[in-house]
Order: C-alpha cells, then sequence, then structure tokens
C-alpha cells in the first residue's frame, strides 16, 4: 500500500521535474504538495486536538498524571533529536534531565528561588552545560567516536550521577529531596492541574515547533547525513563531530527543561530521575513511537505511560510483563515504530530543497 | 610544482604489505589512471591519498601543503573529494537531497540552520542534476536509481565541492558498456577546472580519457607515463599478459 502510494506521488512529480530548470516557481508547487506532507500534519494536528480537550473530559487526577505525560513527551524529543535525527546513541539522556530537576530543587530548597522565570531558565541551562561537558569529552575529537564508546560512556555518566546522588547526604541520599514547593509567577503558584497542564503543553508545543524547524532545516539534512553515513559526509568536508557535539547539548538542553518541570511537578526528586531506569524508559518511548519523527516520539510517551497505567490498574501482578512483550512485539515487527503503520519512508525522511512556499513567497 | 605529489608510500596490515613505497604524482587538470592487478594496492593508495587509511610511512602532499595527518575532512576542505568504491549515496534522502547535502558542506551553521543557503543552491543542485542526466529523478529516493545512475549521482556529490581533484574508485564497476561511454563523456567536462584520478579495471576507459598512468603491482610502482609510453612498456604487457 505504501508503495503505491509512494508510486503516485512520482508520476505525480514528473512534470515539476522535467520543467524543473525553466520554471521552477510555477511547476514545483504541483510535484512537491503530492510528494508528501499528507499524513504527519494530520496526526499532528489529532494528536494536539486531543492534548487540548483532554482536561475537558479527565478527572482531575488523570489530568495530574496526563500533564506527568506531556513532560515526558517532551523528555522523549529531547533523545529523539539526538538518536532519531542524529543518529547518537544516548543511553544517558536522563543524565541531563535528573541534573536539571536536581538543580532547581536545590534551589527551592536552599535558596527558595520558585520563581518559573528563574527555574526554567536555570533548569534549561544545567541541561545545556551537562550536555556539553559530556558532549565535547565523548563526542569531540579528531577522529569520530565509535557507537559502543558513545552508548557506554552515556550510560556510565547517568549510572554514576545515579550513584552519586545515592550516596550524597546533601542531595537528600536515596530519598532524594522531597517537598519541593510549587512553582510560582508573581504571587501567584502553579499548583497540579489543568493551568499547570496547560503551561506544559504550550512548552511542548513551542519547543516542538523549534524541533521541527530545526530537522527541516539544512541542518536537518546534515543530520540526516550524519544518521545514514558519518564516514561519506567527513569527506564532504562537514564537521561530523561538531555537529554531533551540537545537537547532544540541543538534546541536553530540552532534557533539562523537562526535568525541571518534572521536579516541580512531582515536588519531589529522587536518584532515579538521573539513572539509567530513565535513560531506558525513554529510549523505548521513542522506539515504541517512532524514532526519527518528533510526533512519535509524542506519541509512543503517551501509549506506554498510558498502557502501563491501565495495565497497572486492571492486572495488578502481570502487568509489567504484558508490557514488556508488547514493546518487544513493536521493535521486532515495527522497528520504525508505530508511526509507521500511517507514515511512509519517504514522508517520514522528508524533503529539504527549495519549498514550493518559499518560492512563491520570495516576490513581496 | 604537481597538484599532488605521494612519496615512499607504504601501508601494512598486519603481517601484509599492501603498498611497498609507492608513489603518485598528479598534475594540474590531469587526467591520471592507476592501474594494476587485483590485490596490486591501487584502493589502498586511494585511501591512503583520500586519508580514509593513514600510511605507514610516506607523505602526501597537495597544493604544496603536507597533509599526510590531515583528516578526510580536512582534505575535503583543502579541495580533495573521494567517489568510494561501494557506492554510498545515501538511499532514504531524494536526489535532490543528496545533492544539496554535498553542495552545503561548506556553509556556515549559522546559514544551515536558518537554511539561508536553500534557495541560492537550488540552482547549482539542478544544475548539477542535469549535468549527470539525472534531473528528471529529482525527487526520488536515491535507493530506487539503477547501480549505474548510483554511480553517476555519486560523481556529481563528490564534484559538489568543487574540489580541484577527485579521487574515483571504480567509477565504472558494474556498468552495461553504454553507460561506461556515457560516463567517459560525463568526466571529460570537468578537466578545465579539476585533475582526476581514477581505479578501475576498464583499461578501454582508461585509455580513452587519462592523461597519464602509473601501474601498480605487489604494491610497488611498476610504470608511470604517458599512456603511449605505458602500452609500449615491456615489463607492463608482461603482468597483464600473465594476468590473461
Amino acid at each position: 500500500m505504501v508503495g503505491a502510494r509512494e508510486a503516485v506521488a512520482r508520476v505525480g512529480e514528473e512534470p515539476d521535474v522535467v520543467t524543473g530548470e525553466g520554471a521552477p516557481a510555477a511547476s514545483a508547487p504541483a510535484g512537491r504538495a503530492s510528494a508528501g506532507w499528507k499524513v504527519l500534519p494530520i496526526v499532528e494536528g489529532l494528536v494536539l486536538l486531543i492534548a487540548l480537550v483532554l482536561p475537558w473530559v479527565l478527572q482531575d487526577y488523570l489530568t495530574v498524571f496526563a500533564t506527568r505525560v506531556v513532560i515526558l513527551a517532551l523528555f522523549a524529543l529531547s533523545f529523539d533529536l539526538v538518536w532519531g535525527y542524529a543518529g547518537i546513541m544516548s543511553f544517558g539522556q536522563a543524565l541531563f534531565f535528573g541534573a536539571a530537576g536536581y538543580g532547581v530543587a536545590l534551589m527551592a530548597r536552599d535558596l527558595n528561588v520558585t520563581s518559573i522565570l528563574l527555574i526554567l531558565p536555570a533548569g534549561t541551562l544545567i541541561g545545556l552545560t551537562a550536555s556539553l561537558l559530556l558532549g565535547g569529552f565523548l563526542l569531540l575529537g579528531r577522529y569520530p567516536s565509535s557507537v559502543i564508546f558513545v552508548s557506554l560512556g552515556t550510560l556510565t555518566g547517568s549510572y554514576a550521577a545515579d550513584r552519586l546522588a545515592r550516596g550524597w547526604y546533601y542531595l537528600g541520599g536515596q530519598n532524594g529531596i522531597p517537598s519541593i514547593p510549587p512553582l510560582t509567577l508573581g504571587s501567584y503558584e502553579f499548583e497540579e492541574g489543568p493551568i499547570y497542564y496547560y503551561m506544559v503543553l504550550g512548552i511542548l508545543v513551542v519547543v516542538y515547533l523549534l524541533c521541527r524547524f530545526l530537522v527541516r532545516s539544512q541542518f536537518g539534512l546534515a543530520l540526516a547525513g550524519l544518521r545514514e553515513n558519518e564516514q561519506r559526509i567527513a569527506f564532504f568536508g562537514y564537521k561530523a563531530q561538531h555537529l554531533k557535539a551540537i545537537i547532544f547539548a540541543v538534546g541536553g538542553t530540552i532534557a533539562g527543561l523537562a526535568g525541571s518541570l518534572y521536579a516541580f511537578h512531582e515536588g519531589f526528586v529522587w536518584p532515579n530521575m538521573l539513572g539509567v531506569v530513565f535513560s531506558t524508559q525513554v529510549v523505548l518511548y521513542v522506539l515504541f513511537g517512532g524514532s526519527g519523527t518528533l510526533i512519535g516520539a509524542v506519541i509512543g510517551t503517551v501509549i506506554i505511560e498510558g498502557v502501563s497505567f491501565w495495565l497497572s490498574d486492571n492486572y495488578r501482578d502481570v502487568w509489567p510483563i504484558i508490557l514488556g512483550v508488547l514493546l518487544l512485539l513493536v521493535i521486532m515487527f515495527r522497528p520504525l515504530g508505530l508511526i509507521s503503520f500511517v507514515l511512509g519512508e519517504r514522508e517520514r525522511v522528508g524533503s529539504f530543497g527549495k519549498a514550493p512556499k518559499e518560492t512563491g513567497n520570495a516576490a513581496p | 610544482m604537481p597538484l599532488l605529489e605521494a612519496q615512499g608510500i607504504s601501508k601494512v596490515f598486519g603481517k601484509l604489505t599492501a603498498l611497498d613505497g609507492a608513489a603518485l604524482t598528479v598534475g594540474e587538470n590531469e587526467f591520471h589512471g592507476l592501474i594494476g592487478p587485483n590485490g596490486s594496492g591501487k584502493s589502498t593508495l586511494m585511501k591512503c591519498v583520500a586519508g580514509a587509511e593513514v600510511p605507514t610511512t610516506g607523505k602526501v602532499s597537495f597544493i604544496n601543503t603536507d597533509i599526510t595527518a590531515f583528516t578526510p575532512t580536512e582534505r575535503a576542505r583543502a579541495g580533495m573529494s573521494l567517489k568510494f568504491q561501494i557506492t554510498s549515496v545515501l538511499p532514504t534522502l531524494t536526489l535532490y537531497d543528496n545533492i544539496l547535502l554535498a553542495l552545503q558542506a561548506h556553509c556556515s551553521l549559522f546559514d544551515l540552520v536558518l537554511s539561508r543557503t536553500r534557495n541560492k543552491l537550488h540552482d547549482q543542485v539542478m544544475t548539477m542534476l542535469t549535468q549527470f542526466r539525472l534531473a528528471d529523478r529529482a525527487h526520488d529516493a536515491a535507493a530506487a536509481l539503477s547501480h549505474g545512475q548510483q554511480q553517476w549521482l555519486e560523481i556529481a556529490m563528490a564534484l559538489a565541492g568543487k574540489p580541484r581533484l577527485l579521487l574515483l574508485d571504480e567509477p565504472t564497476g558494474g556498468m552495461s558498456l553504454e553507460e561506461r561511454r556515457v560516463t567517459g563523456e560525463l568526466l571529460q567536462p570537468i578537466k578545465q577546472h579539476c585533475s582526476l584520478v581514477i581505479v578501475e579495471h576498464d583499461l578501454d576507459f582508461i585509455r580513452d580519457i587519462c592523461d597519464r598512468l602509473t601501474v601498480l603491482d605487489q604494491g610497488k610502482v611498476l610504470a608511470s607515463g604517458t599512456v603511449a609510453e605505458i602500452q609500449a612498456n615491456k615489463s607492463v604487457q608482461e603482468i597483464y599478459l600473465r594476468r590473461a
């Protein structure tokens, strides 16, 4: 079915290409429009629509759960950029998530800082700094680092941070830091519930759109090259290691933002937030939904969290087994994730050339 | 001063000596063929020049600069380009995006993130695709191309950065006779601005397009000179007769 659709798309493109040289402005839109951009915006629109009406139909305790899922989706986006788009196997994404969570929790506990205007920039900055340091160490060098080195390096970093937090009294040891006060804006306090939900959703949408802009830019094309054949693009003159370190830092920044939102939403931070548990969880979200598509990361998070929630309610004893089997099945039979049921390969990879829109807009 | 000068290149893999003091000199706007029997070290010499392998000993100079220790990225930025023996176009990307990817390699990060060169490079992409007879398939995924077309796409990508020296490792491998002829035609115009080193088994193809030849045998240079000189060379005839 997918093949047939692609074939149709190709036939539709012919006129564009034949006259491409002479009158690209006039003919390109027809060709490009038929090349795709159909499924993704629909899925994205649907997901957004559902997200917007959710607090209206859910009971309050479920809205609190949904808020947590939206924050985790933000975290999943950060991993998707790094792995799904740039092909960097980071098994330690929680390091940046948790470091920011701990950082802002300490700001609240020791400095009484709870203003959203300070907390979110601080968390973001912690994520950025931590990922620049780790990324610089693991990725920058004269020659490219091996996949094993990077995946074990990130895994070790995350594990070490987890151990450090467990053993360090100042960070609360095994128990972490409890009773974080609510996030504030002036005298207003963000309590769990619809307001927090919409605030977090707003942040997710903004970050999503920024990521979308980035992965569809010429930089996104360079990332695609990096993911598919790092050695090849080095021979074009790309500084592949720099590209990797940059996208790794962007991912770490977003993870930091998510971590600080998570800390204040849950009201406490604990060592798992830094460690292997969260690091692998985010890998599963993205693989399950569909790596290399931003919406896939969001969908994967929602479905895994939603299904675990439902299963743990209804199959109290065996739910982890059911969830595990489900994850295995998807990863074995749908390696491109659930999104690949509706999204063809061509649209997933996308095109990066001059878009018809820009041709039209260039004149005025 | 030659464009490229590789001297005393040796490459040892464990117990195997792939290259033993080989040399290669290429002038400006020269098409240079690198030939020899299987296992003579042609591809290895090519890789040592391109930076895909680091020679055990020897020195590579390019435009008066010692580039022996340069990484592939640094060599590419110095004006050298390589087409791999195994085609390595990016199969899931469209032809258009494959070329754009190669063309934009020297753009600044800022330009890439804001896509500021996207419109500017459009005409160059289409010109290259047209030049290599691929324009009508611009928006197909590269994986959908025939093997020969993938080779052309790869040559186009290798030329995108306007290199001073292009290294082609078996450009006509797996091509039909007609495709080989066309490949020769496609390569001719680049002589105005670029030198070429070709590793190739098809001796007719080499004879048709090259100015000079270097013959390798067992990791050593057997002979080097113009096509006519090489054709008249007794020891070269011998190894090719021996092989036949």
